[in-house]
């Protein structure tokens, strides 16, 4: 066994493309469930918005990439209205359901036959969809790096998403030391003393909604230009969990929470993965095949959560006194 | 010794403007009051088969500590939720201020200057304690989404409000706990707290919602000392509370309701030997034991709580 490739490998993904669009989704969710209480199950949404924005406007529409960031934001803000003025209003469970069945209509509508022009069907978009950001790249072309995998083209692209992903995390921790944050704190711990206090709790939960799904949206961005293709069926709603595990696992309402909590996830589950692979390669675990690591991987990884949740259950940067309180 | 017949230069200046302006009040329900500052007409609602408030007419006094008062399910809570627009009524309006008010969002209310609190404490339990009285701050430009990434617009306004809540926190004796989790604080401190924040709105009326409900006998004194200085600063004071005892030391006005009903009106002392009030605590046909306990309360009312 490889040691040094198991490691090298397991980096590439902790840091690599897949678990920055993971972690904007994570950043997004932050804002919405950490700090605002809002349990949207559906941030899978906002990433496939994003994604087919960039999808329709770039291949259906032959227009520019830039153009369909744009688009993609107001997608996403539209989703969000969509999602938001029916139910915020409401009891905070309504928008767990409606968010996670919301998310599968969108799902489910990008893959119809009935807009098969537009979003492609089953197949997805597929093609050159990122080419005016890879055409940025200031890479030398014959450029390799030493240790960890990634191709020049995706290297740009982790290098644009992690500056991007901390310009986020600055921004929400600009905005969760604010006086806004604090009222958006206020409506997770108890929504009727916000109001009491005469704030306009409907507009604040639906600014957080907005804003945690622009992110979210970013994810979706950068998944198409960095896969050059966009497919309904990646945004089942187990993306959503993932989400959600990842933001438990850093730790909820830390502003580095979804930083951490996506480098751990992936770290372990591609670690797991990679060490698995290599054992059964290697004729060490005789009862297991190599396609049996995708899904063992995703038991060893609940194993982990199950573990965390005992011991840690406040996240790796959560505050155990604070989660004691919400005890009483 | 009733109220009204008590030598006004004893009293602070606020109770003392109180009891004056309320001396002529016809001790009827829904009786017209001088300077009323909420007044409210036909306000029902009903669940299922039940009217839990079904109100004529009732004025509450400017400047005054109103009590109301009624056993439990007399329909004060729910009458509270609708006042401040945090329950819809099936009929009725209101006016604050002169104002009409009725339909209005709770947050509009607090901000026209209607703050209340809850029954059960509603301390923002993962925030300090500081935190929990800045955010009872009006009109903070920080608060604006767009603002909020840019703190030279509101830094001084912060500065100011946590001026403003260190003398409130010092007040209320929790000068000492700014920087402790809402939720570490007793059930008394988290009164406290939950009252000093809703002072925080600048309201012009505080309605309080049984804030000796849970609340040791020690902290009661204390809690009915701060009420009593809401008031001598001028700001009005309604509250709910079932122990009669408890009302009779500080209100200067007394509303009864039972079973949705305003059923009498009228300053402690008076009210308290209301016959219709007695029963509507006791039952109509009550036996010796209560009317032994009937007997208890009257007498405290005649000795004066200390």
């Amino acid at each position: 066994m490889d040691i040094g490739q198991v490691f090298t490998l397991t980096i590439t993904q902790a840091f690599g493309v897949t678990a920055l669009i993971y972690l904007f989704a994570a950043i997004g969710l932050n804002v919405q469930f950490g700090y605002t209480g809002l349990l949207n199950f559906g941030q899978v949404a906002f990433v496939a918005a994003g994604a087919y924005a960039v999808g329709v406007i770039v291949l259906t529409f032959d227009l520019s990439l830039w153009l369909s960031i744009i688009v993609a934001l107001i997608t996403s803000t539209l989703l969000a209205l969509l999602l938001g003025i029916p139910t915020l209003r409401l009891r905070a469970d309504y928008l767990a359901i409606v968010t996670i069945a919301a998310s599968e209509l969108l799902r489910l509508l990008v893959r119809s036959i009935a807009f098969k022009d537009v979003f492609g069907g089953a197949q997805g978009l597929n093609g050159k969809l990122g080419q005016e950001f890879h055409d940025l790249n200031p890479l030398p072309t014959d450029f390799t790096l030493p240790l960890l995998s990634w191709s020049r083209q995706d290297l740009w692209v982790v290098i644009v998403g992690w500056s991007l992903a901390l310009l986020f995390t600055l921004f929400v921790w600009g905005l969760v030391r604010s006086p806004w944050g604090r009222v958006v704190k206020g409506i997770r711990e108890d929504e009727d003393a916000v109001v009491s206090l005469g704030k306009n709790v409907f507009v604040y939960k639906l600014q957080a909604l907005i804003i945690g799904g622009g992110i979210a949206a970013f994810g979706g961005i950068l998944w198409a230009v960095a896969k050059q293709s966009v497919q309904p069926d990646t945004f089942q709603p187990d993306f959503t969990f993932f989400v959600f595990t990842i933001l438990l696992l850093g730790g909820a309402a830390r502003v580095f929470g979804p930083i951490v909590g996506t480098v751990i996830f992936w770290f372990l589950l591609a670690g797991f993965g990679e060490v698995l692979s290599s054992l059964i390669n290697n004729g060490y675990i005789a009862f297991l095949t190599p396609t049996d690591v995708g899904s063992i991987r995703f038991m060893l990884m609940g194993l982990g959560l199950m573990l965390l949740m005992i011991f840690r259950p406040q996240g790796i940067f959560g505050d155990r006194r604070e989660l004691a309180l919400d005890a009483r | 010794m009733p109220a009204n017949t008590e030598n006004t230069a004893k009293m602070t200046p606020g109770r003392a403007a109180a009891v004056e302006a309320l001396r002529d009040v016809a001790r009827v329900p829904g009786s017209p009051k001088p300077d009323p500052i909420l007044v409210a007409d036909q306000v029902s609602r009903q669940f299922g088969g039940l009217k839990a408030v079904d109100v004529t007419h009732v004025e509450i006094q400017r400047g005054a500590i109103t009590a109301l008062i009624g056993p439990n399910g007399a329909g004060k809570t729910t009458l509270f939720n609708l006042l401040t627009g945090f329950d819809n009524p099936d009929s009725g309006e209101w006016t604050f201020n002169k104002t009409p008010v009725a339909g209005k969002a709770p947050y509009r209310l607090a901000r026209m200057g209607m703050v209340r609190t809850f029954q059960l404490t509603k301390a923002l339990s993962r925030m300090t304690v500081m935190d929990n009285m800045l955010l009872g701050a009006s009109g903070q430009s920080g608060e604006r989404v767009f603002k909020a990434l840019l703190p030279f617009t509101w830094k001084a306004q912060e500065r100011a409000n946590t001026d403003r809540a260190m003398e409130l926190l010092g007040r209320f004796n929790l000068d000492a706990k700014i920087g402790d989790f809402a939720g570490s604080l007793s059930g008394g401190q988290r009164k406290l707290l939950e009252m000093a924040r809703a002072l925080m709105v600048g309201p012009e009326i505080v309605m309080l919602d049984e804030p000796m409900a849970g609340v040791n006998p020690a902290l009661t004194q204390s809690l009915l000392g701060h009420i009593k200085n809401i008031r001598e600063e001028g700001t009005t004071v309604l509250f709910v509370e079932h122990d009669m005892d408890m009302v009779h030391d500080i209100s200067d006005w007394v509303i009864v309701m039972a079973q949705g009903q305003i059923i009498a009106e009228g300053p402690p002392d008076a009210v308290m030997k209301d016959p219709q009030v007695i029963e509507a605590y006791l039952g109509s046909r009550h036996g010796s034991a209560l009317t032994a306990d009937g007997a208890s309360l009257t007498d405290d009312s005649q000795g004066g709580t200390t």
